[in-house]
């Protein structure tokens, strides 16, 4: 498993390299869209958005199929996120004229105009000598007939994806001021079974959905997965000694362990920002608070002691405060403190009851579970002012954020059957879509961008 | 089997049910009430349940056998954890068997419907659990004999996605170990 560290580190590095092939030269990229254009989140139209099949100089094979079908693989992957992200109307690559070699650099603008497109993405993918791939991609605006910004990345054949989710990203960022979120991953519960004896896996993929690998192998219940800042390793709940607790999984050793050695069940894990920190929450004689611990292990740090239920709980951004449930006003309703416990104070006080606090990693909002006649996910202001539902089904929950805060998953239980599926909706709450999962899933937990 | 713990564990009772409990918590285990009438429970504990296959003495199955149908397990109102008087009954036919196999080990396992949240849930499954345990003990029941569990929604026993359903899962089920 030592590879796979290795591997992404190297990637990384790759993936700084800009081309210096002669096909897609390295000039300072004209600005002239800019960045500010779209910084509020209320957009008021969607951005159209042509995406021909990626081109190749010539069809090379590689490991994960010829350079033309990955070019096509390639624009398919970025329609998709752009489509996702609730904010473009991605037109192609089915359906769109497939463009030539020399077409990637020297747009058609007419065409396209013709075509009602407002912006263009093009681009190719290169066999190099050494079995990489160059994959480069430029976003123009149409009416202008210019180019808006262009990035490439060298990879390995099988990190192909990689490129066109960093691709996306560029062009996500350029277009709309806000932080990258495409390259970064998802760890969630894989469930299947019956309603009655539900096996649940821990697993990890893409944020799309893509490179799907199951961890643990579903003989005892695992779940509330969340990646670690840096990817190396997972928290999660297992069962596997009869009891609820709490592990510390090492993706490249396989091994956990326990975070903390205690009698009591644990539960609800979550990093700190820094993942220097575990926050979780733990049962004494049926009375649960919320406490922390190095991710190093020690000492765990009591933070709250009201004689409800207090658990959950989500860093702010700063790692400074810290919002979490409690039941101690004779609901579940959210509540905000500082990291060392001090300063508890209720901010939720709609209708209904509040759950499942998450902090955006922008810091400007918390997304919450809302138990009234159904359960929806929604968004307040870390005051509790300004909430907005954003899911309207029988039962959504457990929203966490992608990596730039503003776009959430969730999982959707279906009624009677319980079936779990795992969706994403962006902040307008107008874009919702059901993440591709081998079998049900439930509990996503979202990672930062990766490098 | 001793009584020393009883005020205490009474204490950490919730308020409605603390004077029951402390009344309760001084009778002597040969006073508690026999399995209702209307339960196929064999109250008499002896395994004379004329299946062909001989029951065990203290086994989980003599526990149910004896207890009745039903009689393992309490059930609680929406996002409540207290034991009701009829929750008191079933749990004192329960400590009665307890008290004739004092070497026996018993799980308290705690759930909740799918109406809740899952960490909420795993919370409500084991402050259930210890409600239970905690009113076993009441009772004289050693608290080293009992281990609690929370399953939160995990483990449904009513499949349904409607109030008679979530009535069954909402519930605190005494599972004997050994």
């Amino acid at each position: 498993m030592k590879q796979i560290a290795s591997r992404i580190t190297a990637i990384c590095a790759a993936c700084l390299v800009l081309l210096l092939s002669p096909a897609i030269a390295q000039d300072t990229p004209q600005d002239d869209d800019d960045v500010d254009e779209v910084v509020t989140f209320q957009v008021d139209r969607l951005r159209r958005v042509a995406i021909p099949e990626f081109a190749t100089p010539s069809s090379v094979n590689t490991p994960a199929g010829n350079t033309a079908s990955l070019g096509a693989q390639i624009a398919r992957v970025i329609a998709n996120d752009l489509s996702g992200s609730g904010l473009f109307t991605p037109v192609g690559p089915s359906g769109v004229r497939k463009i030539g070699y020399a077409e990637v650099r020297a747009p058609q603008f007419g065409y396209w105009r013709g075509r009602n497109a407002e912006q263009l993405i093009s681009g190719a993918v290169q066999a190099r000598s050494d079995g990489n791939l160059i994959i480069g991609c430029y976003l123009y605006n149409v009416n202008a007939g210019s180019e808006v910004t262009r990035s490439g990345f060298v990879v390995s054949p099988r990190e192909w994806r990689r490129a066109a989710h960093k691709c996306a990203d560029s062009i996500y960022s350029k277009l709309t001021g806000e932080a990258p979120f495409f390259d970064s991953r998802i760890a969630y519960i894989a469930e299947t079974g019956p309603k009655g004896a539900r096996v649940k896996r821990l697993a990890i993929m893409d944020s799309d959905g893509a490179n799907h690998r199951f961890i643990t192998n579903g003989q005892t219940t695992a779940l509330t997965p969340r990646f670690s800042p840096n990817y190396k390793s997972i928290l999660y709940l297992s069962y596997r000694d009869g009891n609820p607790r709490i592990y510390v999984y090492d993706i490249e050793s396989k091994r956990q362990r326990l975070i903390t050695q205690s009698r009591n069940p644990t539960f609800a894990p979550r990093w700190s920002p820094d993942g220097q920190t575990i926050l979780y929450s733990m049962a004494v004689g049926g009375n649960t608070d919320v406490y922390k611990i190095s991710a190093r292990g020690g000492k765990s740090v009591r933070l709250t002691d009201a004689p409800g239920i207090d658990v959950g709980g989500s860093f702010s951004p700063d790692g400074r405060r810290i919002v979490f449930e409690s039941d101690r006003s004779g609901s579940q309703q959210v509540y905000v403190m500082n990291s060392d416990g001090s300063g508890e104070r209720r901010i939720s006080f709609g209708g209904g009851r509040y759950a499942t606090p998450a902090w955006s990693p922008r810091g400007d909002l918390i997304a919450f579970t809302r138990i009234g006649g159904g359960f929806r996910v929604g968004v307040m202001r870390t005051d509790g002012s300004g909430v907005r539902l954003l899911t309207n089904s029988w039962q959504d929950e457990a929203p966490t954020w992608a990596p730039n805060g503003r776009v959430i998953q969730f999982f959707r239980t279906q009624k009677n059957s319980g079936k779990t599926s795992i969706w994403q909706v962006d902040l307008t709450g107008r874009s919702e879509r059901k993440l591709p999962t081998p079998v049900s899933g439930s509990d996503p937990a979202w990672g930062p961008v990766r490098p | 089997m001793t009584f020393s713990n009883n005020k205490i564990k009474a204490a950490v009772l919730l308020l409605a049910s603390t004077a029951l409990v402390t009344a309760c918590g001084k009778k002597e285990i040969d006073d508690l009430p026999p399995v209702a009438d209307g339960t196929q429970g064999d109250g008499n504990n002896n395994g004379n349940n004329n299946g062909a296959n001989a029951v065990q003495p203290g086994s989980q199955q003599d526990f149910v056998n004896s207890v009745g149908i039903g009689r393992d397990r309490v059930f609680f109102d929406t996002d409540r954890y207290n034991i009701d008087a009829q929750d008191q009954v079933t749990l004192q036919t329960q400590a009665q068997w307890l008290a004739r196999y004092p070497n026996v080990q018993a799980t308290i396992e705690g759930h909740a419907d799918e109406r809740g949240t899952r960490d909420y849930n795993l919370a409500l499954g084991e402050r259930r659990a210890n409600a239970a345990k905690n009113y076993l003990v009441s009772l004289g029941i050693g608290s080293g004999r009992i281990r609690t569990v929370s399953y939160g929604k995990e483990r449904p026993s009513a499949l349904g996605s409607n109030e008679q359903s979530w009535a069954q899962n909402r519930r605190a089920v005494t599972v004997i170990v050994n």
